[in-house]
């Protein structure tokens, strides 16, 4: 029986089983793979891998700095040698059962293993699917690629027909001989652009696939041309097609499923969800211990730090967590004389929508965010402006100014900022401190992680922006108390993108206020939908057949996935009693839109190109790149200067992207309402600007490459940072060095790595975006959705 | 919303432009009768100085619109105060000459400098006229995207003929083998297509495809049986690579068209510079 056994040897994991050894506690790793620390070893070879939080310490008996993957898997053999860790490679564990002081670990080779205590450090990333074949784990089988130009002239067999087995056989084929083993007869899984490929590749020749084909076994060839024989069950009987490699992607069993099995709880269906934690990292099965990514921290060094304090914890010593000194340094000057578990539990007490919130997570939350002490008068932020924020009120009051006649106060325990934490849209309103205040200051992306996990947050905060929403768009002078009953029967929608919210013709009983995201206005003429406008978040719709009590007059739909509040007609007529002039107010907007309307009406080209721009995913867009082809002259200043004002590296491609009529939407960054890229950032690298509202990456970028994947639009590459560029006039006068822009300048340092790069919109040039700026005929041009209607009336 | 360089700032440069021309003129019929009109008078001196810091701060332009830091201004707006002070230098340095021409430097420097407004007036000309032919003639696909058409097709003719009979094989075949596209300046300014295509042994010209295509359809006529559809399938492919060809080749001399200027404008703006300088020294010198 051990004291504590350890199942994942990652960061967190090898840091956990190398205290124990330091503390000669009986312990022991399990680890399913080989070697340790998978989710590393599968990086590129040469990898730079980054130690962020830079602020945070490390508190581990093994190293971990900042360096290459190598030096770093180097480190941690030694280190877990040197304290003596007891590990078990191969040991997948398939279920765990018992309880505190006797669980017993069955792993899939048929063993047991016998602890008092267990700690989980498994990560996200899941085991991948193996072939289920002999041979599958001989040295030509690999389940990841990393690098497809480190092949050349190679045979290659992909297995699978998911995106990613297709994405790897399109970037092999380049300089391999590429097959694609395929179980089914065609490629159902498959994104449609990934699809088209494949499709064309097989066409052309260039990929050869098989198609109701299984794999049946390796077999490793000594000597020859080909290291290996793949065997294949096909359609038409039995083939063997000689190989260097073999890749196999057939996807992740994901972890979820396997946690869970253990009697671990989840607050949520949402796939971000993470279990719920103890401040001592314990689940809610006692003695299950979870650390890592898997309980929300997918920092290298965070799960180390956690490795070395659960195990304290589970010994009962009482140390404080490694991030206790960068707290109290937050909470320096504020006027209370507490610890900092002190300050948090009174934070956690004063402030319901986080009363809740589990202490671990609720920490984790205050190490993101920060806590300022306003004077009385000073502007917290403006209206307009691009921030996200979620701000809480410590102590005293704030005044939110919705419009020079409309005043509200907050108090201390409330809360402002949501509005722009919802919809990702500019602040509604203009918020100045009161006397004594202390507000909290959070991320968004803490935020969203919250609400994701804790269902008590996302309802309060529900709840309060409907009321806020009402009261701000339809009868500011109404107090919010005569609001609420309103706002108890109003209700949320979400829907996908190209969902219809409502039809043509339809009744009018409803109306929306679009929440987050982003609809079109169509109509349908001559038995084909014309698309009229586009309208943003933070706007009503469908006032215009409520007022009047008519049909709808057009279809409205949405352009990317959005969420409205409905308020039914008896609310709406309430609302128009209780608020003096709305009706007015509605009526003129409702005049505006009919004009909008039939300008749009009577141009189907204008329409048409409409429907072409939100096809592009431009709804969600706030700024934009598009070139008009009839005065572009192809001289690419636009890449140019891009790269000039960029270490290097254009942001936008010019000639890619597709073009209508003669606009064209090059490859660039249309700074998202709500940006994917920013989703699934470890280091929180990616920003939004307070002013302009771009979305731009930190120098804290670590790499990692999640925001090229998770970009819908393929604006962001990964890129070495390069040198300034050499002098105008030596290149001019002389031919020295390289054209401005154009030619490759060196690389900086030899131990540079590639960071993910993408436009900033030039938030850092004093004259606004070069690309514009550099465009010698015009042609290139920024636009926010809500411009569109202006183009595309000019544009004939 | 929409603004080119010609429109920039509400034609700001442009009236900018027409006060200086109507200013020179002005000057011009208002100075001392007595005077023969020629570089040498107050007013000379003060439209040649005026001149040449224009061609100077003219041609700094090569240098402004490679400067992407600069915070002054836009390119678009350089452009349009280089095109409308540029023309304006028209009239500028004609009065400056006061009508007195000779075979000498200064006369040189006065034609280059015409020479090149008038270069860049065609270039004005150009980049508003083929970008737009340009799109609309590809139906707003790219170059690459038509040439990935032709591939296919080119692929696609490969195959069908490979089933048919040898003579068909062969002109196909040598059709696409010998189709050239682009080549130098002049081929591509002129769009002169030197395809060849090779029947019964002998290599003709191919022309616009027209030799093959022809033979083609001749062959149909005389096809029999399962050739017939098969053949015929050939020429309905061959007359939609045919049509890309010409898309290409249009394509690609209105390319050309629309950057050849640049090739006389900017060299001879150096050559300006040059005479220009020479002219300068030489009036001071031998005064």
């Amino acid at each position: 029986m051990f004291e504590i056994a350890v199942i994942g040897a990652g960061p967190g994991g090898l840091s956990a089983a190398a205290r124990c050894a330091e503390l000669d506690v009986e312990h022991v790793l399990l680890e399913s793979s080989p070697k340790i620390a998978n989710t590393i070893q599968k990086y590129q070879k040469g990898k730079h891998v980054m130690a962020e939080p830079g602020i945070l310490p490390l508190r581990s008996p093994i190293e971990f700095d900042a360096g290459k993957r190598e030096t770093i898997l180097g480190n941690w053999e030694t280190g877990i040698k040197t304290v003596g860790v007891n590990i078990q490679y191969g040991a997948e564990v398939k279920a765990i059962s018992g309880s505190q002081g006797h669980f017993v670990i069955s792993l899939v080779n048929g063993e047991e293993v016998l602890a008092r205590h267990v700690i989980l450090g498994i990560g996200l990333q899941g085991n991948p699917r193996q072939m289920g074949v002999p041979g599958e784990q001989s040295e030509v089988v690999q389940y990841t690629l990393d690098d497809p130009g480190e092949y050349k002239d190679e045979s290659i067999a992909i297995i699978g027909a998911g995106d990613a087995a297709i994405e790897n056989a399109i970037a092999l084929a380049a300089n391999n001989k590429v097959y694609i083993v395929n179980r089914k007869d065609e490629f159902a899984r498959a994104k449609e652009g990934n699809l088209n490929l494949i499709m064309a590749a097989i066409d052309a020749g260039t990929i050869e696939c098989y198609y109701s084909s299984s794999p049946a076994g390796v077999e490793v060839l000594e000597g020859g041309d080909f290291p290996a024989n793949l065997q294949l069950k096909t359609a038409t009987g039995d083939a063997v097609v000689p190989l260097h490699r073999i890749i196999a992607r057939l996807g992740a069993i994901p972890p979820r499923k396997l946690v869970e099995s253990f009697g671990i709880e989840f607050p949520s269906e949402d796939q971000n969800a993470i279990p719920a934690l103890t401040s001592q990292y314990e689940s809610n099965v006692a003695g299950i211990y979870v650390i890592g990514a898997l309980g929300g921290y997918p920092l290298i060094k965070q799960a180390m730090n956690q490795g070395y304090e659960v195990v304290e914890y589970i010994l009962g010593h009482d140390v404080k967590p490694a991030d206790n000194d960068l707290l109290a340094s937050k909470f320096n000057g504020l006027p209370y004389e507490l610890e900092v578990d002190g300050v948090l539990a009174l934070m956690q007490e004063r402030i319901p929508v986080f009363a809740d919130v589990n202490a671990l997570q609720f920490r984790e939350l205050m190490l993101d965010s920060s806590v300022s002490m306003p004077a009385k008068g000073d502007v917290i932020f403006k209206q307009h402006d691009y921030t996200n924020t979620f701000f809480t009120i410590l102590e005293g009051t704030v005044e939110i100014e919705v419009n020079p006649t409309l005043r509200i106060t907050a108090n201390a325990g409330g809360f402002f900022g949501e509005m722009s934490l919802m919809s990702g849209r500019r602040r509604s309103a203009t918020v100045y401190a009161g006397p004594q205040c202390i507000v909290i200051e959070t991320p968004r992306r803490s935020m969203i992680k919250l609400i994701s996990s804790v269902a008590a947050v996302k309802r309060v905060l529900d709840e309060t922006f409907i009321v806020r929403t009402i009261q701000q768009k339809f009868a500011p002078d109404t107090p919010i108390e005569e609001l609420q009953p309103i706002a108890a029967r109003a209700k949320m929608h979400q829907f996908q993108p190209k969902e219809t919210i409502f039809k043509e013709g339809d009744e009018a009983d409803t109306l929306h206020f679009i929440r987050n995201g982003s609809v079109t206005v169509s109509i349908e003429i001559d038995g084909r939908d014309v698309v009229m406008s586009y309208v943003p978040a933070n706007t009503p719709i469908g006032e215009m057949a409520l007022l009047g009590n008519t049909t709808r007059s057009a279809t409205v739909k949405a352009a990317v996935k959005t969420e409205t509040i409905s308020l039914d007609k008896e609310s709406f007529s309430l609302l128009l009693e209780r608020s003096a002039g709305l009706k007015e107010r509605l009526q003129a907007m409702v005049k505006d839109r009919h004009e909008q309307n039939v300008a749009l009406q009577s141009n189907s080209e204008s329409s048409d190109l409409m429907s072409f721009l939100m096809g592009q995913g431009l709804g969600e867009a706030t700024d934009v790149l598009l070139i008009d082809e009839n005065i572009c002259v192809g001289c690419d200043l636009c890449e140019s200067a891009c790269a000039a004002t960029h270490e290097g590296t254009s942001r936008l491609n010019r000639k890619a992207g597709p073009t209508f009529a003669h606009i064209h939407v090059p490859t660039s960054c249309r700074h998202c309402e709500d940006p994917s890229c920013m989703k699934d950032c470890p280091p929180d690298a990616i920003q939004r600007g307070g002013l302009g509202g771009e979305v731009f990456i930190g120098d804290n970028c670590i790499g990692c490459g999640n925001c090229e994947r998770n970009c819908p639009y393929g604006v962001i590459q990964m890129a070495y940072k390069t040198e300034a560029p050499s002098s105008y006039w030596s290149w001019m006068l002389f031919g020295l060095g390289q054209k401005p822009g154009r030619g490759k300048a060196a690389v900086v340092g030899e131990s540079s790595f590639k960071q993910a790069v993408k436009c900033d919109m030039c938030k850092d040039q004093s004259g606004g975006p070069s690309c514009v700026r550099a465009c010698p005929t015009g042609a290139a041009m920024r636009l926010s959705p809500e411009d569109f209607v202006d183009l595309v009336n000019v544009v004939r | 919303m929409h603004i080119s360089f010609l429109n920039h700032a509400n034609g700001r440069y442009f009236w900018v432009a027409i006060a200086l021309v109507g200013a020179s003129i002005v000057a011009y019929l208002l100075q001392e009768p007595h005077q023969t009109p020629n570089g040498g008078t107050w007013l000379g001196y003060t439209l040649g100085t005026m001149g040449a810091l224009l061609i100077l701060w003219l041609i700094y332009l090569g240098r402004r619109k490679r400067n992407f830091a600069a915070g002054w201004g836009t390119v678009r707006g350089w452009v349009s105060a280089h095109v409308y002070l540029g023309t304006s230098l028209l009239v500028v340095a004609t009065l400056h000459t006061g009508f007195q021409f000779g075979i000498n430097v200064h006369t040189l420097a006065y034609v280059l400098m015409c020479v090149v407004i008038v270069s860049g007036l065609f270039g004005v000309w150009a980049y508003r006229t083929y970008p737009e032919a340009r799109n609309e003639l590809k139906r707003s696909q790219t170059l690459d995207d038509i040439f990935l058409q032709l591939e296919d097709i080119d692929g696609q003719l490969k195959r069908d003929v490979s089933a048919l009979a040898a003579d068909i094989r062969g002109v196909v075949s040598s059709a696409i083998d010998r189709t050239e596209i682009g080549g130098g300046m002049y081929a591509q300014l002129a769009g002169v297509d030197s395809s060849k295509v090779m029947i019964d042994g002998n290599v003709y010209p191919n022309t616009d495809q027209v030799r093959a295509v022809a033979w083609l359809v001749e062959r149909l006529s005389v096809a029999e049986g399962s050739e017939t559809g098969k053949l015929s399938a050939v020429v309905r492919s061959y007359g939609a690579r045919q049509k890309l060809l010409q898309v290409i080749r249009t394509d690609i001399r209105f390319q050309a068209l629309q950057e050849a200027w640049l090739y006389l404008h900017v060299p001879l703006s150096i050559a300006l510079l040059a005479a220009l300088l020479t002219h300068i020294v030489s009036v001071f010198i031998y005064w």
